[in-house]
């Protein structure tokens, strides 16, 4: 049989799949914090932006992060557009190594003028170990593994996402 | 022994990622060759259904968010069923919809269209499929709205959907017309579609599933990225 064609998610998706967040009357199913931070002492903070290829502010994205490293199973979602910066955040635990990979979070990007979502992966800077074995890693070309690698500040990781141009972010076909 | 390795999106019908008449792509698409990854837990990790609360009236759009009456415009059913590439039906999994009313006027506030907005329809909804992988929505048909890509530009009638499938490889998020629209020969959006593909984002009208005084039916299907088995090679 064949594949369904992808669709861009439009610029009006935010009362449908994200509706408690813009302040719709319809309850969300999912949300930013993949775990409340208040449970959690050692719930971290993912944010970052969205960028297109003229370096502009993307505020119609949407992301979901997909986390599961054999211990945790966890989903986010969030949209840029109710931000004053037009930033995501996210919440959640910290994943550990799996299976020789390096902690690491799944992405999944979608917006206005992407026809199909793009995948990505966060990794984090204070695993630099980790990192240089992760094979994932490894199969990027080495001026652009920096693409992935979300940058801590605290208890905080910035991870911006570039759509083109010379720090464009790595995407995965998978 | 053999491992299960999903396939990746079918060229053949899915969009390309730079469709330059559909301008918003032109500064979004990815410019760089994507990275082939292998998959790993990571990709074949799907959502915990149990965690998803949809509400009773989550699948009837028509009566989920009424105000002060029913919604205007004319009721429909949307039925079908979602299966992969191998033909499996996916069971239990969650199918998100948003769409304008019958005005053509979405409830988003980015949304500035001179038509009217409907107090007694949002416009949104969600179901799971049922151990046969069916699902079925009422709702109101979606009317035409222009858009600023070009002069004159207006998008056919459609309803957006997001699936959730197995796991992440199987993520979609679409986009479902109604058959014999004149608008889809001018859409960028559906013609960014290889020909071959386009069919399969037009629904079928479907007297069986039109309820008798009540709605008409429409029919459509999804099929989600399907997987090969593969022998494991041993050393």
């Amino acid at each position: 049989m064949l594949q369904t064609p992808s669709q861009t998610v439009g610029p009006y998706f935010a009362y449908g799949l994200a509706p408690e967040q813009y302040l719709y009357d319809f309850k969300s199913l999912v949300g930013n914090e993949m775990v409340n931070p208040l449970d959690h002492e050692d719930a971290i903070t993912i944010v970052g932006k969205v960028f297109d290829g003229q370096g502009v502010v993307i505020p119609d994205a949407m992301i979901e992060i997909w986390q599961n490293d054999g211990q945790n199973q966890l989903f986010g979602r969030f949209g840029t557009g109710t931000d004053m910066e037009s930033r995501f955040v996210f919440y959640t635990i910290k994943p550990v190594s799996f299976n020789g990979q390096a902690p690491h979070l799944s992405v999944i990007i979608f917006m206005r003028g992407q026809q199909i979502h793009s995948y990505t992966r966060i990794y984090f800077s204070d695993e630099a170990e980790a990192n240089s074995k992760d094979e994932v890693l490894n199969l990027v070309p080495e001026d652009r593994r920096h693409t992935l690698i979300a940058k801590k500040k605290d208890s905080t990781y910035e991870f911006n996402i570039y759509m083109q141009g010379d720090n464009e972010t790595v995407f995965f076909d998978l | 022994m053999s491992q299960i390795i999903y396939n990746s999106f079918d060229r053949e019908v899915q969009p390309a990622y730079l469709t330059p008449e559909y301008k918003s792509t032109i500064y979004r698409a990815p410019q760089k060759p994507l990275v082939l990854l292998k998959q790993s837990l990571s990709e074949l990790t799907g959502p915990v259904f149990g965690d998803f609360n949809v509400g009773p009236l989550d699948h009837d759009l028509t009566k989920s968010t009424v105000k002060n009456g029913e919604p205007i415009g004319e009721r429909i059913i949307v039925h079908g069923k979602v299966m992969n590439e191998n033909g499996l039906p996916i069971p239990n999994t969650l199918i998100e919809i948003w769409q304008a009313n019958s005005a053509g006027r979405y409830v988003h506030k980015v949304d500035q269209h001179e038509a009217p907005l409907d107090p007694n329809f949002l416009g949104a909804g969600r179901c799971m499929t049922d151990v046969n992988g069916n699902y079925k929505f009422y709702t109101i048909k979606p009317g035409a709205y222009p858009w600023g890509n070009h002069y004159n530009a207006w998008r056919p009638n459609h309803i957006h959907f997001s699936l959730f499938g197995a796991n992440i490889t199987n993520r979609l998020v679409t986009q479902m017309y109604f058959p014999g629209d004149p608008l889809l020969a001018y859409d960028p959006v559906f013609l960014s579609v290889p020909e071959k593909g386009r069919e399969l984002l037009v629904s079928k009208f479907d007297l069986s599933a039109t309820e008798p005084s009540f709605a008409l039916g429409y029919r459509f299907d999804f099929v989600l990225r399907g997987y090969k088995q593969t022998p494991f090679e041993t050393l």
